[in-house]
């Protein structure tokens, strides 16, 4: 059996190793599909479904799908790309995302994704739910208003013996992202500042250091997130 | 043929959108020829005197003052624009929301730490003052909105391209970095 498989991604013919998952396959071959709760290096969830992509006339999380041979997959066609749009806008809706005076403002992916999808507003009511900011640890903010729940921290975070250092509270709409009182102690610099980066949004901020990027400067201030997958494919042609 | 009439309006806004909107610098020359002012802070007309082609809004709705105008600009503009995050989402001023309003005020007229000389712990409860709504309100959730401009402040480029383009009617053509939401 051949390493290598062929498929194609909206009518463009492409080539990967066989067994990767759609959106590092895409990304080889410079096709950008968009994703939020995927993390590299961390094991793929499939949890926010902004990579939907349809693969044999299938909706599929592209995450979490690993291509085959032969595989017809389509992902910038209009109802995909209005699935994509309306989960961001949920996820504005959803929490309180005012930009403006957020830290992450700049490095933000979920307002790089309004900004790709050219979201001026989102389609649904405002929710203005009461969350609260946490800022008893001695590192780190976590504030709820902020966070989209993908998970990347508890998936990402661990102590030496493998542990999460967050973790999920309370179920259904209650629920949210906090720090585990006992592990989170241990929390280094280090690790502190690797949440931070890890988190999609601004919902871990490091203590006591903020807008240290200037306006900009800031990761996509000049070019919409993805673009640097899509120039690997323009310097190819 | 009579030129396109603008009006604008500063609700639970900062003036940071208008400060922006000055922002086109000499590009004020141009727009004066392409267009009319009516009911507008920058011009100082307080009532409208005719029917406009364009109202631009800054701000979201906090108090009863502020449905009324926006509602006064439906009524009076073709067009209506939300221009700014506060007009879009509320913004700043909506950091209340889900806080009930007894507890602000009772933050911002009693027990806050700059509360001085407030002895009889009055509440601001004259008849003339506009009632302040339960919660920040984006003006689309009171009003028909046409288009969006989001920025806190809008940028410059994105109100003057969106005028050009609403006032000669071509397709609007946005670079990348002009639309952000600080
Ligand atoms: S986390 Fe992102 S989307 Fe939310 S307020 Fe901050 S910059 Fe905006
Ligand atoms: S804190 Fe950040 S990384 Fe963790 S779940 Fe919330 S949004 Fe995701």
């Amino acid at each position: 059996m051949s390493q290598f498989v062929k498929f194609t991604i909206d009518g463009t013919e492409c080539m990967a190793a066989r067994g990767q998952y759609i959106v590092d396959a895409a990304k080889e071959n410079g096709i950008y599909i968009p994703t939020l709760c995927n993390y590299p290096g961390v094991k793929p969830k499939g949890g926010c479904r902004i990579c939907t992509v349809r693969v044999n006339g299938r909706l599929m999380t592209a995450c979490t799908t690993p291509v085959a041979e032969g595989m017809t997959i389509e992902s910038e066609v209009h109802d995909i790309v209005e699935l994509r749009k309306s989960i961001v806008e949920l996820l504005f809706v959803e929490g309180n995302h005012f930009c403006p005076g957020c830290e992450k403002s700049g490095n933000c992916e979920l307002q790089a994704l309004a900004y790709r999808f050219r979201i001026m507003v989102p389609r649904f009511p405002f929710q203005f739910p009461l969350r609260r900011i946490d800022a008893s640890h001695p590192k780190i903010i976590k504030d709820q208003n902020r966070c989209i729940l993908c998970k990347r921290c508890i998936r990402a975070i661990r102590d030496e013996e493998g542990r999460s250092v967050f973790a999920y509270r309370r179920r259904s709409s209650r629920v949210e992202v906090v720090v585990d009182p006992k592990l989170g102690k241990q929390l280094t610099d280090e690790l502190a500042q690797k949440s931070m980066d890890v988190c999609p949004v601004g919902s871990i901020l490091v203590k006591e250091k903020g807008f240290i990027t200037p306006i900009g400067s800031r990761k996509y201030d000049h070019e919409a997130i993805g673009s640097d997958i899509e120039h690997i494919r323009m310097t190819k042609i | 043929m009579s030129k396109p009439v603008i009006a604008t309006t500063s609700l639970a806004g900062c003036f940071g959108c208008h400060m922006s909107f000055l922002d086109i610098d000499d590009r004020i020359l141009e727009l004066i020829e392409l267009v009319e002012f009516n009911k507008s802070p920058i011009d100082d007309i307080k009532k409208f005197t005719k029917k406009c082609d364009i109202g631009l809004i800054e701000g979201g709705c906090c108090n009863s003052e502020n449905v009324h105008v926006l509602k006064d600009f439906r009524e009076h503009c073709k067009i209506l624009v939300s221009v700014g995050e506060c007009a879009i989402m509320g913004g700043l001023p909506a950091m209340r929301n889900g806080i009930p309003i007894s507890e602000c005020l009772a933050e911002a007229y009693l027990n806050g730490p700059t509360v001085s000389g407030n002895e009889e712990k009055i509440l601001p409860n004259d008849p003339e003052l506009p009632i302040l709504t339960d919660k920040v309100y984006p003006c689309h959730e009171v009003v028909k909105i046409d288009y969006f401009l989001p920025g806190c402040p809008p940028k410059a480029d994105l109100i003057w391209l969106t005028l050009v383009a609403l006032v000669t009617e071509d397709e609007l053509q946005l670079p990348y970095e002009v639309v952000k939401f600080d």
